[in-house]
């Protein structure tokens, strides 16, 4: 990763709790553009909090999240406009059940005013295409596999030609077999250069596509680096331990 | 009865067709009452929350047919007398209208809440992380997934203020049972009188509820 990418998203001292259950007690890292980071740890760590606080699903309650240089913790942000360009893939794939795929696919742009009806139409099919799933177009989320839901819970989310994704652990809810295919959906939007946050338990797909590891536990970030680093040579001992039970 | 309805057959169906249109009346003004409150009652506000939770209580916990004195002679009376300088008066169809509405309203109101919290969290979730606001999330995707597991409380809401409206015989709206009590004063035969008018009841109620399962599983067509 070059020195000079500029810093896509940038978070400092955030502090997350729920109730009197802190969650996040204090985390700093950035993201550059083009950079994918992954995030593991085991789980009530907080690393689907903190992947929810980028784009506030979950209102922080300290410290500031930067998103291509607005503050989105600022209680004015138009939030709305800054999410259009945050794509975000869920563990549960969270299609609109009443909508088939097409409609799921062009919904928001649609709505937002992004493009007309056919200009989102075309882009879906483009969208389609690159996830495998052209034939699809006109299926409801309740005939499709999981794995199909998640590549198209991927397409739907590249619709708002998003800068940054967000994948909240996108393989867990999957059966073993269809995990390879969501995965290779998103090695290769990695390959194009997308901005990716990924909470995973993937730890081979974290080794190959990774520029970055971050291993969080009870709240802080315990230790990052590259793949090489985190997962060959962990420093810290609750690293090594999470990575003894994993691996 | 054979002459009670060659006698009054035309009467009492006109009776009926004023309490079908009571009814309608105050249906259409209860959906638009009870999404109102509906929504409040899951918005993320507590203000407009308890809000909603009053209506609701205050609404069920007063028998309809006190609602529509109330309404029909409390409400004049406030104005003219109480406040004074109104003239105010209202119809029976009004107050009649006003009286089922609300009290269907309420109810609706949390057939309508249930059947939005019925939607997966994850639904709102998506459609906010796509950039939707608020009220186009909830009107593209969580109100029409939330419709399809409310119809049969509506359904099932709707024959019953069907069947309230008997109650506003009371402040005198010429619907099926007030008709039917001066159709019974002129005949003397009681028997018959009411079994004609349950009859017309079972009838309407009947093609009413068979008609609405036809929409109901038109609606799950795709699910």
């Amino acid at each position: 990763m070059s020195e000079d990418k500029k810093i896509m998203i940038s978070v400092k001292n955030l502090k997350k709790s729920f109730g009197s259950l802190s969650v996040l007690k204090d985390i700093s890292v950035d993201v550059k553009e083009g950079e994918v980071v992954v995030v593991i740890g085991p789980s009530g760590s907080g690393k689907s909090t903190f992947l929810r606080c980028l784009n506030r699903l979950e209102e922080v309650n300290g410290g500031s999240i930067v998103i291509d240089g607005k503050d989105i913790t600022e209680k004015k942000i138009n939030i709305n406009k800054v999410r259009e360009n945050i794509g975000m893939v869920f563990q549960h794939f969270n299609l609109f059940n009443n909508l088939n795929v097409m409609d799921n696919m062009t919904l928001a742009p649609v709505e937002l005013k992004k493009a007309s009806l056919s200009e989102a139409k075309e882009y879906a099919d483009h969208m389609l295409e690159k996830v495998g799933l052209s034939e699809k177009a006109d299926a409801f989320p309740s005939q499709l596999s999981g794995g199909q839901k998640q590549r198209v819970a991927i397409a739907r989310a590249l619709c708002m030609k998003p800068d940054i994704m967000l994948f909240d652990e996108p393989t867990s809810a999957l059966d073993p077999e269809m995990v390879g295919e969501v995965l290779g959906v998103m090695k290769s939007l990695a390959s194009d250069g997308m901005t990716m946050v990924i909470v995973t338990h993937e730890m081979g797909f974290a080794r190959e596509v990774a520029d970055r590891i971050i291993f969080m536990d009870g709240g802080y970030i315990v230790e990052e680096g590259t793949p090489a680093e985190v997962l060959g040579n962990p420093k810290e001992k609750r690293t090594v331990d999470f990575l003894d039970k994993v691996l | 009865m054979i002459r009670i309805i060659t006698t009054y057959g035309g009467l009492l169906l006109t009776a009926m067709g004023r309490t079908l249109l009571l009814a309608l009346l105050g249906l259409v003004f209860a959906c638009i009452i009870g999404l109102f409150f509906g929504i409040l009652s899951v918005l993320k506000n507590r203000a407009c929350n308890v809000i909603s939770q009053i209506f609701v209580d205050v609404i069920r916990g007063v028998p309809m047919i006190v609602l529509a004195f109330f309404i029909y002679f409390g409400i004049p009376y406030l104005f003219n007398t109480i406040i004074g300088g109104f003239n105010m008066t209202l119809t029976a169809l009004q107050a009649g209208t006003a009286c089922l509405a609300l009290n269907c309203g309420a109810y609706m109101s949390e057939i309508i809440r249930a059947g939005i919290q019925s939607v997966d969290i994850g639904q709102m979730e998506a459609a906010r992380s796509l950039g939707l606001p608020y009220a186009t999330a909830m009107r593209k995707v969580v109100l029409p997934q939330a419709i399809r597991t409310m119809i049969p409380s509506i359904i099932n809401q709707f024959i019953i203020t069907l069947k309230d409206t008997s109650i506003l015989s009371v402040i005198g709206f010429p619907e099926l049972v007030n008709t039917a009590k001066t159709v019974q004063a002129n005949t003397f035969m009681a028997f018959q009188t009411w079994a004609i008018v349950g009859v017309m009841y079972l009838i309407v109620i009947t093609i009413l509820s068979r008609s609405a399962k036809v929409v109901e599983r038109r609606l799950n067509v795709g699910r």
